[in-house]
């Protein structure tokens, strides 16, 4: 049977035909610009559009990094070497990094100590941000305040450690006091350091600045990208406990505490902040009597606390708002006390709703650190607008300065929202 | 009842400033520094070098001062201030003198309280145009687009100089110095007018300053000078006279080369009183007779410290036109050390 049909046909194929590929121009690239850049002409009149834009872009900005000078020392000197040709001018940056970074009067070998506080920043702000390190961690992270003023402010090491044995005498009182009444723990515990710093200060010497270990740099010389940074990790770190508490507040059934939270929340964000930096660096001083002023960062640290705790209340009030009613019921049916059952129950989830909006808050924050430059103190943008434009060297040098600013913040803030997504991820229980 | 408190509380405040104002130069002296309001940075003027040491023209008078009355030129703490900051931080004391390109008007000697001390810069509002307009004076401007900075004094002077002159401009506002290069560069105006000294040091950061060329009209008086507070004279005296010794050594001629043999005695008696080798000028200031030496000992008289630093030597390449002595025709006219 098989013989006859043999010959009858002359030939048989006796494997699989390979498959051939697509015609090119329904694979692969071509058909993915096809579909999506040149699917209808008008997309197609759009794409050839937006590469001529993308070409004079890069035509323009490309060769003016590429051609960039390095190491000339004026704005002057620069241009001859450049002879006409498009160029940046990147000598500024190299020979004032050291400015842009830390400000013109932090004195130039100690720049280590800031260098290093940046370091062990990420080392203590690491058991916060990611919860599956060991929690033994967080111990640094409570010391990591003190030894940033150590290291940054230098003077005598009793101030620090003074500070640290204050909060650390609160916090005994408070542990002690506390399953009594609330009240009586937290406000002897107020109480109680401040006793200590009154006592403390009186003990430590007026001289005991002039021999220490590592030399003291008044607040006055911080500044360049340093003072940004610091302000704007101090005033988040202080402003989420803060708002919490706001926020709660606000929701109390206690009218003097919720009315004092309203005034304040209602207040603060009804004014500019650069209204509260004025008030800060100006008129506080026509208030104090003469040479008693209080710090001008520190000043400047709690008016943009406030500023940023009042936006982060109402964050988190919008989190404490979306619960439904039941979780709050059923905290009070399982016989949880109002502290058990906001700690345990309510913040968490609203936290972690308010997420987003916090970390708005944060990046809005960090980049209005840079008013401070209009209250003359030199942070990055003030470093750049006053004293780097304003030498006879660097007049006229704004697209590679201003360029560099926006690249140091980019770079902060862009870590801040990709780690508040991942944050999001690691967070997600909700019913998907 | 609310009220007087509050009143009661200001007058408090305002006494406790007073009592603190009364003896800035014992002030100083004890805490052997001086606090020298400066801008946060104004090219030729005031801005720290790559060292973070302050230089300038305003700067130069902060220098002076510290050295007549403590001796040492660097024994000045330099407090930056902004156009909003500044008359605050001198009110209230963060500050003992504030010498920041700050022109002598009569409300901020009158209403605001505070004194003038004399005048280290005449400068006036001015006009730069480039070169190919061929034009060589400011009333051939008719028509011309003109950028300036809103909210000036500059802006105000503008309008009264094309309406005096009966010609019409249309103006380009601008809200910084740096946003008004930008501008005129990219010719969205023909022409750009600030302070002359100004528009000097703008010029000098051209690519090519050969290009524009700084109209000979200047159109308003702007005498930029050191202040104190008011009601401090003894302090004010310090100040005063000790930008008078500047102006008065480069008259008399006394250089930074030629001082330490002009301090050993010389014939001209003016002289002498001014260094201290005759007479107690020093002592009725209530300094060290050898204050102006020390101040001149700095960075010499007047005219060595224009020369370094905003001079026809330097980058900014302003010339001495009244800022000259009067004996030079200019308006510098220091009163006589007897």
């Amino acid at each position: 049977m098989s013989d006859t049909h043999a010959h009858s046909v002359a030939f048989v194929r006796t494997e699989q035909v390979p498959p051939s590929p697509p015609p090119f121009t329904t694979s692969g690239p071509i058909k993915w610009s096809r579909d999506n850049l040149f699917s209808t002409p008008f997309y197609t009149v759009l794409t050839i559009a937006a590469v001529y834009v993308i070409y004079l872009i890069l035509g323009n900005t490309l060769p003016w990094i590429f051609n960039g000078v390095w190491g000339t020392s004026s704005l002057a000197e620069c241009r001859e070497v450049l002879d006409g040709v498009s160029g940046g001018c990147f000598s500024v940056l190299t020979e004032r990094w050291n400015q842009l970074l830390f400000g013109f009067k932090y004195p130039p070998d100690q720049y280590w100590r800031p260098g290093l506080t940046f370091v062990l920043f990420f080392a203590a702000a690491a058991p916060v941000l990611f919860f599956r390190l060991p929690r033994q961690l967080l111990l640094f992270t409570a010391v990591f305040p003190f030894l940033a003023y150590y290291l940054i402010w230098g003077g005598t090491i009793l101030t620090p450690i003074l500070a640290m044995v204050g909060f650390a005498a609160g916090y005994m009182v408070y542990q002690r006091f506390v399953a009594g009444s609330f009240a009586a723990g937290f406000f002897g515990g107020i109480a109680a350091a401040f006793v200590v710093w009154i006592i403390g200060g009186m003990l430590i010497p007026d001289s005991a600045n002039e021999n220490a270990l590592l030399s003291a740099v008044p607040s006055r010389d911080l500044g360049g990208f340093m003072l940004n940074m610091m302000l704007g990790v101090a005033c988040v770190s202080l402003s989420v406990p803060l708002g919490i508490a706001l926020a709660l507040g606000r929701q109390s059934d206690m009218p003097l505490i919720k009315w004092i939270c309203v005034i304040f929340i209602e207040f603060i964000r009804g004014v500019p902040l650069i209204t509260l930096l004025f008030v800060a660096s100006v008129m506080l001083a026509y208030f104090f009597p003469p040479n008693t002023t209080t710090d001008l960062f520190l000043r400047v640290v709690i008016m943009i606390t406030m500023f940023s705790s009042a936006y982060i209340a109402e964050v988190i009030r919008g989190g404490l708002a979306a619960l439904p009613r039941g979780q709050y019921e059923a905290a009070d049916s399982l016989g949880l006390d109002y502290a058990q059952a906001m700690r345990l129950i309510i913040l968490p989830q609203a936290l972690k709703i308010s997420i987003p909006g916090i970390v708005n808050v944060a990046v809005g924050l960090f980049k209005d650190t840079t008013l401070v430059s209009v209250i003359s103190m030199f942070d990055l943008l003030g470093m750049i607008r006053g004293p780097i434009l304003a030498s006879t060297e660097w007049n006229g040098v704004y697209w590679e300065l201003l360029g560099f600013a926006a690249l140091l913040f980019f770079v902060v803030c862009y870590g801040i929202s990709q780690y508040s997504q991942w944050l999001e991820r690691q967070l997600a229980t909700d019913h998907r | 009842m609310k009220k007087s408190v509050f009143f009661g509380a200001l007058a408090f405040t305002g006494m406790a400033a007073g009592v603190a104002a009364a003896g800035t130069l014992d002030d100083v002296k004890a805490r052997g520094k001086l606090n020298c309001g400066v801008t946060t940075g104004l090219v030729g003027f005031a801005a720290p070098d790559a060292n973070g040491e302050w230089e300038g023209f305003d700067v130069a008078v902060c220098r002076a001062v510290a050295a007549a009355v403590l001796g040492d030129g660097s024994a000045v703490e330099f407090v930056p201030t902004t156009g909003k900051t500044r008359f605050t931080a001198l009110a209230s004391g963060e500050i003992d003198m504030l010498a920041r390109n700050t022109t002598w008007t009569f409300s901020r000697d009158v209403d605001l309280k505070f004194e003038f001390v004399g005048i280290n810069y005449y400068d006036g509002q001015g006009f730069m145009v480039p070169k190919e307009l061929g034009v060589s004076s400011a009333k051939e401007l008719d028509g011309a687009t003109v950028c300036i900075q809103t909210g000036t004094t500059t802006e105000l002077n503008l309008a009264d100089f094309f309406r005096s002159n009966n010609i019409s401009y249309e103006p380009v506002p601008i809200e910084t110095n740096a946003e008004a290069q930008q501008q005129y560069l990219a010719g969205a105006c023909d022409v750009y007018t600030t302070d002359a000294s100004g528009l000097a040091a703008t010029r000098a950061t051209f690519e090519a300053p050969g290009d524009h060329v700084v109209l000979p009209e200047i159109i308003s008086k702007e005498p930029l000078g050191p202040l104190v507070r008011h009601g401090d004279h003894e302090w004010g005296d310090v100040v005063r006279w000790t930008l008078n010794a500047l102006i008065a050594a480069e008259e008399l001629g006394v250089t930074s080369v030629n001082m330490a043999e002009m301090a050993a005695g010389t014939n001209n008696p003016e002289i002498n009183r001014l260094l201290g080798t005759e007479g107690t000028l020093g002592e009725m200031l209530g300094l060290d007779a050898d204050w102006a030496k020390n101040a001149l000992s700095v960075s010499g008289n007047y005219g060595e410290v224009f020369e370094a630093n905003i001079g026809e030597a330097t980058s900014i390449g302003l010339a001495r036109g009244l800022n000259a002595q009067w004996t030079d025709g200019g308006l510098l006219y220091a009163p006589p050390f007897r």
